[in-house]
């Protein structure tokens, strides 16, 4: 694990270090819920998406969505976790009106998932383990609505009973960077696994931060707070990070922190003590009897672990290997799955030469992988950016993407027009080919039609001719600006410059321009 | 009922000797007649006349279901569609549920015509039927008695003739000890043999469904309608159900009866042990072998039971909250006074007392103390049992250590009242499948005799209590008065 002496801190720090874990809620994106048929879209009115057992009539039993115990897999397997043969659904006792049963069915001693690690990525390039101590299944609870009603509150319980995947870290971030990262990390994975939306605006993707202080050197941990429920990862780096401080400043005032649950107020950038939870509740967990142990076979385990595909950071890590991507690059590309597989996709669909004598091969490979990542994180995220569209629902496809980049390759267009061509087929006037032909945008290579352009403006600009031949080097972009617009901007830039430098004379060769 | 069980009843119908609106106008007459048996919360007269004309329908058509036209009654704890389902509680007085157990739909689909919901303790929790919101029922032998818990009414109701047989409940001998005190059969399946989807929950891993009727017999035609795997019970077993009618001719030839010395311990009344050896000594008479056997671990069984079941109960309770349905206290003046009010107001006596027991159980610093022990305890329970039945085919012992007490004799005092399930909650504990027969008179009230077979030998137990009944007339008495 990493030292937190090597981490940018923010100036309190001092001598203190921070120990924080989080647990994170990552609801699982089945079709219904954990135990009862009812939909778990979301959105829907009040009350509509709720079964007879979500509202905990009496008579009415749990089924186990297996469907959700698999997704549950998936993760551990993804995170190298001990998947459990068999684990064991508890009841957590408490009494509050979004609680239909008066009990959550969770899981307690036995879960699903434990013992897994997450390499995770931090800013400045290092890469820490994350121990993830565990991963349970568990039902969400319904939704008060305290203004919904005059004098009285409401309660939906369309949330009542959607799965979800509580992923518990040891208590092993030092900073709020740190733990920001890693739950960037864990939702990219989730997300990547195909078994959460990430959608952290409809509550899909939630997270508690446990944090404390203790002097740095020390191994006894701090008391500690929890920050509940923070739904954007700017605000629990800023919760952290303010909670951090606070905690501090408590200790070095002689006074001690007190263990209890905090809000973090983003209006004023702040954490506060829940109200009313002075009491420490008993949950009184004990094993659900209407539900048997949840087994899985080492085949099942096996069958799972066959449909993963490669991870996040296994795909970072062959980009940044394989196909010498800088490192930023390959992260963002990463973030990910829809963008890493089109990229994936990009890379894999370059034709061949249009013309002969082109570089047909990839000497080429790695410019290549270079110009897809350039394109997918510049031009074509700019254009899903801007017309607010996942890249799922690209307008550009791979394949055509590829196209249009083959031709910026082997030089039949530039830079500047490839963006012009990329417009285009954004706005669905068919391919890069037939952009570039009905345009007429392919760039002159062609020595006599280079000639006579740069012949034409240097009898035009005579004096400027003479200011460059005594020494005004600065004139080549000028001449090269003059041949460019009388050739509508479609001279092949490195042969224009080169028949420039040599109609003009030798002065300006030798200077590396 | 002019005392005929379900075989000739179905087969009059089937003669059209005799119709199923008349069986039903009969049985409701005579639920109306005992009134002062206070067997029932509920008679659900046009929902039994429609039923009962569709099942004359059928059988005009001659597509008759196996029990169509039988009248019965559901013990109150059932959820039926449209039907008020007490649980003998203020708190679910008014409650109407919109589905039906799964109990309640299998009998429906064989044809049975239900009268009504039969009266119990509240929530199943009691060994008397005094626990209950709707007031005490009254035993048919002698109206001074209880006729047992917590599936009183069902049995008060059969043995009165008022139906041929009712649907009960039994958690810790809900089932058996009534049908003991009443002189009629009552039958608890193996733990996932019958479906608990609607049946409204005491303590979960302990419920099982089952029947109370006349005899053997017409336990195994009930069984057949209700046994089976349903996917809305994830405790439902998958085990096929087996033919119990056609293995009831399996005789005692060579059975193997273990007699429980811990069965006849020192609480056990003299006329009631007499009672039981005499049947056994029947038994042996049809060809069984009787062996002495041992469950050391029996005594341990009552405060294993007084600590799961509660613990279980107070978690499976909490849903009574007042918030969604069910009773809600007046004029509530903070979240806490919803609650605690709602819940006083809504539950009675016994109800709250195991509540807080169980509450108890699963605190903090008790919960090894009392859950976890209870727990390693019902292991050793239910390793006697399976160390029993290395050598025997069922296990025999009386069902009750006394027969029918008198009402309010034990109400004042919740450890006696416990200590009176002491021969049914082990096979419990275990999740075995156990039958009580009667077995003869002592002070002139019924006596049980208890047969336990291993999980899912439901078949070997019908078949043994139908032989022993072949042989006998116990099942076949009625009290006075009755129809």
């Amino acid at each position: 694990m990493s030292s937190s002496a090597l981490n940018p801190q923010p100036a309190a720090l001092g001598t203190w270090q921070a120990v924080i874990g989080l647990e994170i809620h990552a609801q699982l994106n089945t079709a219904s819920k954990l135990f009862s048929g009812a939909a778990t879209a979301y959105g829907a009115a009040p009350n509509r998406q709720a079964a007879a057992l979500d509202v905990a009539l009496p008579g009415t039993l749990p089924v186990p969505n297996r469907a959700a115990r698999d997704k549950a897999i998936r993760f551990g397997l993804a995170i190298g976790a001990r998947i459990a043969e068999q684990s064991i659904f508890a009841r957590k006792n408490y009494f509050y009106p979004d609680l239909p049963k008066g009990y959550q069915i969770s899981q307690y001693e036995r879960p699903i998932v434990s013992d897994g690690r997450l390499p995770v990525r931090l800013d400045d390039g290092r890469v820490i383990e994350v121990a993830i101590q565990r991963a349970h299944l568990e039902e969400d609870a319904g939704k008060s609505l305290h203004d919904a009603f005059h004098a009285a509150s409401g309660i939906d319980f369309n949330r009542a009973g959607v799965p979800l995947l509580e992923i518990v870290s040891a208590p092993v971030l030092h900073s709020a960077q740190e733990a920001v990262a890693y739950l960037r990390a864990v939702h990219t994975l989730v997300r990547w696994l195909g078994i959460c939306d990430g959608n952290l605006q409809e509550g899909s993707f939630r997270c508690d931060a446990n944090v404390s202080v203790r002097p740095a050197g020390s191994s006894v941990l701090g008391t500690r707070t929890e920050i509940k429920n923070v739904n954007s990862f700017r605000f629990v780096e800023k919760a952290i990070e303010y909670e951090i401080e606070r905690q501090i400043r408590v200790l070095e005032n002689g006074e001690r922190v007190v263990q209890e649950t905090r809000l973090y107020d983003a209006a004023h950038h702040r954490t506060r003590p829940l109200r009313g939870k002075e009491e420490a509740e008993d949950y009184r967990y004990f094993p659900d009897p209407d539900l048997p142990p949840i087994v899985v076979t080492a085949a099942e385990i096996e069958a799972i672990r066959a449909t993963l595909s490669e991870l996040p950071h296994a795909r970072r890590r062959r980009y940044v290997e394989t196909l010498g991507l800088p490192e930023a690059d390959a992260a963002q590309l990463c973030a990910d799955k829809a963008t890493a597989d089109y990229y994936e996709a990009l890379c894999a669909a370059r034709p061949g030469p249009a013309k002969p004598g082109a570089d047909a091969n990839p000497a080429g490979g790695r410019e290549w992988a270079k110009l897809c990542a350039n394109w997918v994180l510049g031009e074509l995220a700019a254009a899903l950016n801007a017309a607010e569209l996942p890249i799922e629902a690209t307008r550009v496809t791979a394949p055509a993407l590829a196209g249009l980049l083959a031709r910026l390759a082997d030089g039949t267009i530039s830079g500047r027009i490839a963006k012009e061509v990329f417009a285009a087929m954004w706005a669905g006037e068919g391919d890069a080919e037939t952009i570039i032909a009905a345009r007429g945008l392919a760039q002159i290579s062609d020595d006599g039609a280079l000639a006579a352009a740069i012949d034409a403006v240097l009898a035009e600009f005579p004096s400027q001719v003479q200011d460059y031949r005594r020494g005004n080097d600065k004139l080549l972009q000028f001449f090269v600006g003059q041949t460019m617009k009388r050739l509508r901007g479609q001279a092949h830039p490195q042969r224009l410059n080169a028949l420039l430098r040599e109609k003009l004379g030798s002065r300006a060769e030798g200077r590396g321009l | 009922m002019s005392g005929g069980g379900i075989a000739q009843l179905a087969q009059a119908l089937r003669a059209r000797r005799v119709s199923a609106r008349a069986l039903a106008e009969r049985a409701l007459a005579a639920a109306r007649a005992r009134s002062d048996l206070n067997a029932f919360i509920t008679l659900s007269e046009d929902a039994a006349l429609a039923a009962a004309d569709r099942a004359d329908a059928a059988l005009a058509r001659g597509d008759a279901a196996p029990l169509a036209g039988i009248p019965f009654a559901h013990k109150d704890i059932f959820c039926t569609r449209g039907i008020r389902t007490t649980c003998a509680s203020r708190m679910l007085e008014r409650f109407v549920p919109p589905y039906d157990a799964t109990v309640v739909e299998r009998l429906a689909a064989a044809g049975a015509v239900a009268i009504g919901k039969a009266n119990l303790d509240e929530f199943a929790m009691g060994s008397s039927n005094e626990n209950s919101h709707f007031g005490p029922v009254r035993n048919p032998w002698d109206a001074t008695r209880v006729p047992g818990g917590s599936s009183g009414g069902s049995a008060a109701a059969v043995a009165a003739g008022i139906v041929p047989f009712a649907t009960g409940t039994d958690t810790g001998g809900s089932i058996r000890q009534p049908a003991a005190f009443c002189g009629i059969t009552g039958l608890k399946p193996s733990y996932g043999r019958v479906s608990r989807f609607g049946m409204i929950a005491f303590a979960s891993s302990l419920d099982c469904g089952g029947v109370l009727a006349r005899s053997a017999e017409d336990c195994a035609h009930v069984l057949a309608a209700i046994a089976g795997h349903d996917p809305r019970d994830a405790t439902s077993v998958a085990h096929p159900a087996e033919d119990y009618v056609a293995a009831l001719s399996t005789t005692l030839k060579g059975i193997r009866i273990g007699v429980a010395r811990e069965y006849f311990g020192a609480g056990v009344a003299d006329g009631v042990a007499a009672a039981v050896r005499a049947a056994l000594a029947e038994c042996e008479r049809q060809g069984a072998r009787l062996v002495e056997v041992s469950l050391p671990h029996a005594h341990l069984a009552i405060p294993a039971y007084y600590v799961i079941a509660p613990a279980e109960a107070s978690s499976n309770l909490a849903r009574y909250d007042g918030v969604r349905y069910g009773h809600r206290c007046d004029d509530p003046q903070s979240l806490e006074d919803l609650y605690t009010r709602s819940r006083a107001e809504g539950f009675g006596r016994e109800v709250r007392r195991r509540i807080l027991v169980g509450t108890y159980a699963l605190s903090a610093g008790y919960y090894d103390a009392y859950y976890l022990r209870a727990q390693r305890v019902r292991r050793l329970i239910a390793d006697d049992f399976a160390a029993a039945f290395a050598t025997v085919d069922l296990i025999a012992g009386p069902t009750t250590p006394t027969v029918a007490f008198r009402l309010g004799e034990k109400a004042a005092d919740p450890l006696a009242m416990y200590a009176a399930d002491v021969n049914t909650v082990a096979v419990n504990l275990a999740g075995l499948p156990a039958l009580s027969l009667p077995a003869g008179f002592s002070e002139g009230l019924p006596v049980g005799l208890q047969l336990i077979a291993p999980a899912f030998a439901e078949a070997r137990l019908l078949a043994a209590g139908y032989q022993l009944q072949l042989a006998t007339d116990w099942h076949l008495r009625q009290p006075t008065g009755a129809k």
